[in-house]
């Protein structure tokens, strides 16, 4: 896995009959951490559940491969066996199903009949992975994400992306609702993962989360794509300046696409 | 069947058998006079279910069965819902006979009773007595009446008072062979602070035409609790009709855990009558509806005494074309002042030729109370699908997670690990089809 490559190229999408990306391209390395900022509704978290292959949205045009493999001819499911993994900003909740049930039919999942994860050792890590994420153990016994506060299910994403150990992570708005010290333990978590096997999209609102996660690339996206890319400096210019002088120097109006469903 | 078909027996079978069962004679008046009643009496009323149509009388009520000589002996069916090890206090039933009759020795002690119902009308005549048709009356209608005439089996359970039995106490009836029934009647006394747990499943053979028809009665004395749990996993060959019903006195709770897992139609009625002040009833049900299946399934509570709490929980999940009725009945009689009745029905469709009907009813005669209701029909979430995929999960296996999800409040709730394992299978079996 040492080769992870994400790209995507030239891609639009679209919800109904609304455009709403139109032609990104972006290439992700094993190794990299690549943040995504912009102002709201510009289409940050429809990439990331295009990406992921949310049924509600429809790619038009361009393309998405990982190592090689096309994934827009894969169902969710195969998009996510294959290495992505979708943090989500609003993850669904699940009555009757617990989160340790849950997490082990995923993990069982990926690795296929005949060769399931033991009780002991699935145990174990969750432990070990709760305790880094400063969990209390009767998470691992409640339903999935039924009842948790925003923060507990940003935490819980984060510990499912620890446990199932995906090579290409998308984060959408981990840091929304979250406040300085449930963030310092997301980024604790996250930061345990950076590999060179393993490649980061985070999409944020804020500077704040970039704080505690170093990216490699910063890219600020507007209408639909990517109008600029630079290092971690740009985003602390965003975070002082705003969005106005991009917008300035590339002649853009001020409109924004509707991204929210 | 239509009223004038032939019955396949008549008062001097009844007469053979309740004999061959040395039973005394007031109970076999009892059996006679039901059997003349049942000759004029109506099917049972149900909301949005006919039963004209449905074998309610085409039995051979008096099938016997051989002995099991210990729990190893009985047939796999069996043995599939029992734990052989933790199977010390177990009464099973097949057909007209019953198989085996266990009690633990320490429970025995406590002055407990719990034997079959023909043991129990010899042995214990007087008791049985004060209570056999105090809940459910042998004329409500034709089902009970064919059904007090043919008892067949059950079991008598009597709790001291003060006393708490601190294991569940366990009973298996069986139908098999064309044209069987069974057809127990279920007696259960929880004296005044008493405590006790009675779980029982009913599974079937090989054979077609065959019947079962159930009648359960608990007296819940003050301040005991008792808790009823009951899996049902009929073939599609038997039709199954069961009327349970119990009357709460002051500070007594009642819990029904009720899985409905019958592939064959069936009628089910279970009803709390929350007699005593500041009694409580608590009935949670699940059931799957499947193939052409129909089935009609009721809670209902009775509030007559003040400050009575009750809560119903009915789920459902509907496949192919099953048709399944659900109604909660909340009714506070006049008086039944700072009553408190909530109940639920949900419904979750798997399929468009399915029909899923919730009917919450409240009927109210008394002003200081409070009631409430919450009905839902509902398809699988493609959010929630979406969600589970994106961690790898089929979709097949996503799906079952949701239904087995859904039903997951009642199940968890059963009181005995093997009961709520055998649940959890016959979920998984009626899913894998």
């Amino acid at each position: 896995m040492a080769n992870v490559h994400l790209e995507i190229k030239n891609l639009r999408a679209r919800i109904e009959e609304k455009e709403i990306l139109k032609g990104l391209t972006l290439e992700i390395k094993g190794g990299e951490i690549h943040a995504i900022m912009g102002p709201n509704g510009t289409g940050k978290s429809t990439l990331a559940s295009t990406l992921m292959g949310h049924p509600k949205y429809e790619v038009t045009e361009g393309s998405v491969s990982l190592n090689g493999e096309d994934v827009l001819e894969m169902d969710v499911t195969e998009r996510a066996r294959a290495g992505l993994f979708l943090a989500m900003q609003y993850p669904s909740e699940i009555t009757g199903v617990t989160n340790s049930d849950f997490l082990r039919s995923a993990i069982n999942a990926k690795r296929g009949e005949g060769n399931e994860i033991s009780l002991m050792k699935f145990i174990r890590e969750l432990d070990g992975k709760m305790g880094t994420l400063e969990m209390d153990e009767s998470f691992a016994h409640r339903y999935l994400n039924e009842g948790f506060s925003g923060g507990e299910k940003k935490r819980n994403e984060i510990l499912q992306m620890m446990m199932l150990q995906p090579s290409l992570c998308i984060l959408d708005e981990i840091d929304s609702g979250l406040d300085i010290d449930a963030l310092k333990i997301v980024a604790k978590g996250v930061n345990e993962m950076r590999s060179e096997d393993r490649g980061f999209l985070i999409i944020t609102h804020y500077q704040r989360l970039l704080d505690y996660i170093t990216p490699d690339f910063v890219h600020v996206m507007m209408q639909g794509r990517i109008v600029k890319s630079g290092g971690p400096e740009l985003a602390a210019r965003l975070e002082a300046e705003g969005y106005d002088w991009i917008k300035a120097e590339l002649g853009i109006e001020d409109e924004t696409v509707n991204a929210n469903l | 069947m239509s009223v004038d078909t032939q019955l396949r027996f008549d008062r001097e079978a009844i007469t053979a058998y309740s004999q061959a069962n040395q039973e005394p004679a007031w109970f076999l008046e009892k059996r006679l006079a039901a059997f003349d009643a049942a000759q004029t009496l109506e099917l049972p009323k149900l909301e949005k279910t006919k039963l004209d149509n449905w074998n309610t009388d085409q039995f051979q009520p008096f099938v016997t069965a051989d002995k099991a000589a210990n729990a190893a002996a009985l047939d796999e069916v069996v043995k599939d819902q029992i734990d052989e090890a933790q199977a010390s206090s177990l009464i099973v039933q097949k057909n007209a006979s019953v198989v085996l009759a266990t009690l633990a020795d320490d429970i025995k002690a406590q002055g407990v009773i719990y034997t079959d119902i023909q043991t129990a009308v010899r042995e214990h005549g007087d008791l049985v007595q004060k209570y056999l048709n105090q809940a459910v009356q042998a004329d409500e209608h034709r089902i009970a009446a064919l059904h007090q005439a043919v008892i067949n089996g059950g079991v008598f359970l009597y709790v001291p008072k003060n006393t708490e039995v601190s294991v569940p106490l366990q009973a298996v009836y069986q139908v098999a062979g064309d044209g069987a029934l069974v057809s127990p009647h279920i007696i259960i006394v929880a004296e005044n602070h008493s405590r006790v747990t009675y779980v029982d499943t009913y599974v079937s053979g090989e054979g077609q035409g065959m019947v079962a028809q159930s009648i359960v009665e608990v007296f819940v004395g003050a301040g005991a609790h008792v808790q009823v749990a009951s899996v049902r996993s009929l073939s599609t060959d038997v039709t199954d009709y069961t009327f349970r019903r119990a009357i709460v006195e002051q500070d007594g709770k009642m819990e029904w855990i009720l899985g409905e897992m019958n592939a064959g139609n069936t009628v089910a009625n279970n009803t709390s009558v929350l007699k005593g002040r500041g009694s409580h009833a608590d009935t949670k049900s699940i059931t799957i509806g499947l193939g052409s299946q129909r089935q009609n399934l009721t809670s209902q509570v009775q509030h007559i005494g003040t400050h009575t709490e009750s809560s119903m929980l009915s789920k459902a999940v509907m496949t192919d074309e099953a048709v399944a009725i659900l109604n909660g009945i909340t009714k506070i009689e006049k008086g039944a002042e700072k009553a408190n009745g909530e109940q639920a029905e949900n419904i979750l469709m798997l399929s468009p030729q399915a029909r899923g009907d919730a009917n919450p009813i409240l009927l109210i005669d008394e002003d200081d109370v409070k009631a409430g209701h919450a009905a839902s029909v509902g398809r699988f979430s493609e959010e929630s699908l979406y969600y589970l995929m994106s961690r790898g999960i089929s979709r097949k296996e996503a799906e079952r997670l949701i239904i087995l999800g859904f039903l997951d409040p009642v199940v968890a709730e059963i009181p005995v690990e093997e009961v709520r394992n055998r649940l959890r299978q016959a979920l998984e079996r009626k899913l894998a089809r």
